[in-house]
């Protein structure tokens, strides 16, 4: 039988990752094919209802899934990851010319922040702040709701208050402090980094009950073995933004499942609770 | 092993330098970076993370250490099956270049993979002539700037008829070398990039006649007037340049017949001329295409060595443009025309006696230069004059 994998069409390169990957894995004996969203949340409902098989989740919709999965008595496994998804921070940032030494400084301050719903660039530096009882304003940029922060364009635009000088500081994935000053976004040298969170893991590949522990197996097997040094794959995984497949694990979503609590963005069923949340 | 990056970031390049020191190191080794951005360890994590090197933050016993990186094997996997595109000289080519080879240069060191490149043209054997090298330096040498190699200020004042026959010449010249320059165009858009010098050398060939077409317009309308006709069976002739798919025919066909005769064309212009512009453009032109037909014929004596049944199969093409042209009128009437009155230089039956003559005595010069370079082909006398005799009337 076919595992059916759902993926969210953040980029149009999408297309081109799962394509090439739904080849490679038909070629390599496991019949496969996906179904794209638009958005996160429904793939999450339709993971946990089994009408998919497998999704290529981002930690919010992992954490949903698995949420909505166990209210209903189903189990989900988070089966790989790319090495590229393990140990990420991310970064309060403010103008290096500014008199923010730390982040308690920031009481009272504007901070910008990403999408609502993008762990790295709002939910888990805001979760981050608030542990140090650092209460701000929060200016959010809201773009590309429903995919989970993977549209960095809301980042980005946080990153660009910070430079006209509108907020005090913004957030965002550490990754992204190195693209967007590289790019121009954050002239160098003009910004400095005045917290980073703990580590945290981005997406999994999450796979549910719907396929036997075989196939679950050959499937975990499979993708485990590609090689940065196979012609076939790597322009996919240059593309998808790994150079090897790891093993998928928990242990680095604590941060934002308390994110989500402390938000009150998900129930703890998995329902949608975030107020202004429209995907 | 340690690298110091001093104060510079990983916003202005400090990859380089690290990308640099992990290079000699095998996967697994450890390197410890120092340095004074204070982003320094985040960016180093960031870049690594992205290039499958391990990260491990320093300790404050690491001695000016701030973030440890092991290094990974990703960059070494990409180049893992790489190999050479051949050489880069002509000794470096290899007989069936790869399609994944695509427009790498030769000799360069070619990642595995990518688009095929859509050459038909990809085997030494189809494609090759040991002259190419030296006739594309030689041509590269040879280019010429149309506005200062032709003396257009020149006095060209003829009596209008001879003037139009001057002008009627030069619009059948344009016409054939605009077939001239699409028929190299499209073939060396079908060759392997591998075979770089026969490319070079079709590009500058498609350059010649794009100067060619440029001058000979120029005259055509140096007084003003408009140009000259085009008839039917000019064009219906040229078409079946174009619709020849085989690289070998093709170049047959254009350089070794066609610019071939167009060689004693240009002679016989540049001896008639009426005026120094038209004299001085013919001649320009004649340098070019000798060229052109030294290479058609080399390409064609190359493939002669390698397969015996090239006599048969360039013998079916001159027959079979024979078969496809024998119910067209031939050469444009106003062309034959107006090469007589160009020879004759004025109007009077003994000028156009003389011009007659001149035309006639080019025909057997075109025919006789055509038996030569058959013959240089490997084409028995007989043979020769026989097949020569089938070419178009049309001249190219």
């Amino acid at each position: 039988m076919t595992l059916l994998m759902g993926a969210v069409a953040y980029d149009p390169k999408v297309v081109t990752i799962w394509g090439g990957f739904r080849s490679w894995l038909n070629d390599n004996g496991l019949p496969f094919d996906f179904v794209l969203y638009s958005q996160y949340e429904r793939q999450a409902e339709d993971l946990a209802q089994g009408r998919i098989d497998a999704a290529w989740n981002s930690p919010l919709s992992w954490i949903r899934s698995r949420r909505l999965a166990q209210a209903s008595g189903r189990t989900l496994t988070p089966l790989v990851m790319r090495d590229t998804d393990r140990d990420l921070r991310s970064l309060i940032v403010v103008r290096a010319d500014s008199p923010f030494k730390d982040v308690a400084d920031l009481k009272g301050e504007t901070v910008a922040v990403g999408a609502v719903d993008s762990p790295q660039a709002t939910l888990l530096p805001l979760s981050y702040l608030a542990s140090r009882n650092v209460q701000v304003d929060v200016r959010r940029f809201d773009v590309g709701v429903g995919l989970h922060g993977d549209h960095i364009g809301g980042e980005r635009d946080a990153a660009r208050a910070l430079v006209s000088g509108t907020v005090a500081a913004a957030c965002m994935i550490d990754s992204n402090h190195l693209l967007f000053g590289k790019e121009g976004t954050l002239p160098a040298g003009s910004t400095r980094v005045i917290g980073q969170t703990e580590p945290f893991d981005h997406c999994n590949m999450t796979v549910g009950e719907t396929v036997s522990d075989q196939t679950r197996a050959d499937f975990a097997e499979l993708l485990l073995s590609m090689s940065y040094t196979d012609p076939k794959v790597r322009p996919l995984f240059d593309l998808e933004g790994l150079t090897r497949w790891e093993p998928g694990r928990v242990s680095g979503y604590p941060p934002l499942e308390r994110a989500v609590d402390e938000t009150g963005f998900y129930d703890a069923a998995g329902a949608v609770t975030a107020a202004d949340y429209r995907p | 092993m340690m690298l110091d990056l001093g104060d510079l970031g990983f916003e202005q390049g400090a990859h380089i330098l690290l990308q640099r020191a992990l290079g000699p190191l095998r996967p697994g080794e450890e390197l410890g970076v120092a340095g004074l951005d204070p982003a320094l360890v985040m960016h180093v994590e960031v870049w690594c993370r992205a290039k499958g090197h391990l990260t491990r933050r320093a300790d404050d016993n690491d001695d000016g250490i701030r973030v440890w990186v092991t290094r990974g094997r990703a960059d070494l996997d990409r180049w893992v099956h790489a190999e050479r595109a051949g050489g880069p000289s002509p000794h470096g080519i290899v007989n069936e270049p790869p399609a994944h080879w695509g427009l790498a240069a030769r000799g360069a060191l070619v990642e595995p993979g990518g688009p095929p490149i859509a050459a038909d043209l990809a085997s030494r054997e189809l494609v090759w002539a040991d002259l190419a090298p030296s006739l594309y330096a030689n041509a590269a040498a040879s280019q010429w700037d149309p506005a200062t190699a032709i003396a257009w200020d020149a006095p060209v004042d003829l009596v209008p008829e001879i003037e139009r026959a001057v002008v009627q010449v030069m619009t059948f010249l344009v016409e054939n070398e605009q077939a001239a320059l699409v028929v190299p165009a499209r073939l060396l858009a079908r060759i392997h990039p591998h075979f770089r010098e026969v490319l070079q050398l079709l590009a500058v060939q498609a350059a010649d006649e794009a100067r060619h077409v440029e001058v000979f317009t120029r005259r055509a309308l140096l007084t003003g007037g408009e140009m000259g006709t085009s008839s039917v069976s000019g064009r219906e002739s040229l078409a079946t340049l174009l619709r020849e798919p085989d690289f070998s025919m093709a170049s047959f066909l254009l350089s070794v017949l066609g610019e071939g005769s167009f060689l004693n064309l240009l002679t016989f212009i540049d001896r008639n001329a009426p005026d120094p512009v038209t004299r001085q453009v013919a001649r320009m032109a004649r340098q070019d295409e000798a060229r052109h037909v030294a290479f058609g014929v080399a390409h064609l004596q190359h493939q002669g060595t390698l397969d015996r049944t090239l006599l048969g199969r360039l013998r079916g093409a001159i027959e079979q443009r024979h078969e496809t042209l024998i119910s067209s009128a031939g050469l444009n009437q106003d062309v034959f025309d107006s090469l007589v009155v160009l020879a004759a230089g004025e109007w009077s039956p003994a000028g156009i006696r003389r011009g007659y003559a001149a035309v006639q005595q080019l025909q057997a010069e075109m025919d006789e230069g055509r038996q030569h370079r058959l013959v240089r082909l490997g084409f028995p006398h007989d043979e020769a004059a026989e097949l020569s005799a089938l070419h178009t009337r049309n001249f190219m």
